[in-house]
């Protein structure tokens, strides 16, 4: 485990659980990443503009970030294929299944639904199969 | 304009903690769910970060009649499992064991400028909308 990174990744934890109450205390809303996102696709409806916002505040966030000395890596292994495939099943995985990583395994965990614990189970447990298909069965070579 | 800028700042302080946890980070993700290999542990710590305020702030939160600026509180109700919301974890679990990117760090990813992240986005916004449209066929 030489690359684990307790104390960051706790920071950072709570930091998006900050983010979440926040959302909700204020706008009374979920923070579910891709609820959000899924409804700024037309018709464009009253609630489209407060989306807008939170996607706008999560897209600079980076930006922020960097600019005061943090560092972001983004290392991707997939080819655009591949990316784009999996982006497919994950924008139709999540709008049949109503949630996500945000939605399921942070903000329904919180208020302890067994409809996010039962989806959370059941995406961790299939991302954990493809990886091990991609990185154990196809990739054994590299 | 409220409800526009507390949406905002809570979508940085979420993008900003993606950031902090390096889950912005496919390759850190996959090495959480790479169980059978060099497993990192992290991003279990980054949920329980996550949940630990979210946990304790929801029971709080939800003792109130309606959030400060809107009329109520739109959190679902449905208690009961149904084989749409398996089926669409599992789906959503190989996109994202595929490529290392779930929603939230693959649209924050979006300022850095890098083409995967647009294609995977992209690809995402295809994918939901492809369902809007089965979903109001049937």
């Amino acid at each position: 485990m030489e690359n684990f990174t307790p104390y960051s990744a706790l920071i950072g934890g709570m930091l998006i659980g900050l983010a979440a109450a926040l959302l909700l205390l204020f706008n009374g809303r979920v923070a579910g990443i891709s609820g959000i996102a899924s409804g700024i696709l037309p018709p464009w409806r009253e609630d489209t503009g407060w989306r807008l916002c939170f996607l706008a505040g999560l897209i600079v966030a980076p930006i922020l970030f960097q600019l005061f000395g943090g560092q972001v890596t983004l290392k991707i292994n997939a080819s655009l294929p591949v990316l784009a495939v999996a982006g497919l099943l994950v924008g139709y995985g999540t709008s049949l299944g109503r949630g996500c990583t945000s939605g399921h395994g942070i903000c329904g965990l919180a208020r302890f639904s067994i409809r996010s614990a039962a989806a959370t189970l059941t995406f961790m447990l299939t991302a954990a199969i493809t990886v091990y298909s991609v990185q154990h069965l196809i990739n054994t070579g590299s | 304009m409220a409800k526009y800028l507390s949406a905002l700042f809570s979508g940085l302080v979420f993008g900003l903690g993606l950031c902090v946890s390096q889950m912005m980070n496919p390759q850190k993700v996959i090495g959480f769910l790479d169980v059978a290999g060099a497993w990192d542990a992290s991003l279990a710590l980054v949920m329980a970060g996550a949940l630990a305020v979210a946990g304790v702030a929801w029971g709080l939160i939800l003792r109130r009649e309606k959030p400060v600026l809107e009329a109520e509180f739109q959190v679902a109700k449905t208690t009961q499992l149904d084989s749409s919301l398996i089926a669409g974890a599992a789906i959503f679990g190989i996109g994202w064991g595929l490529s290392g990117f779930c929603p939230g760090p693959a649209i924050a990813g979006l300022s850095l400028g890098i083409v995967e992240s647009y294609v995977f986005v992209g690809a995402m916004f295809v994918g939901m909308w492809v369902f809007q449209i089965v979903s109001k066929a049937k």
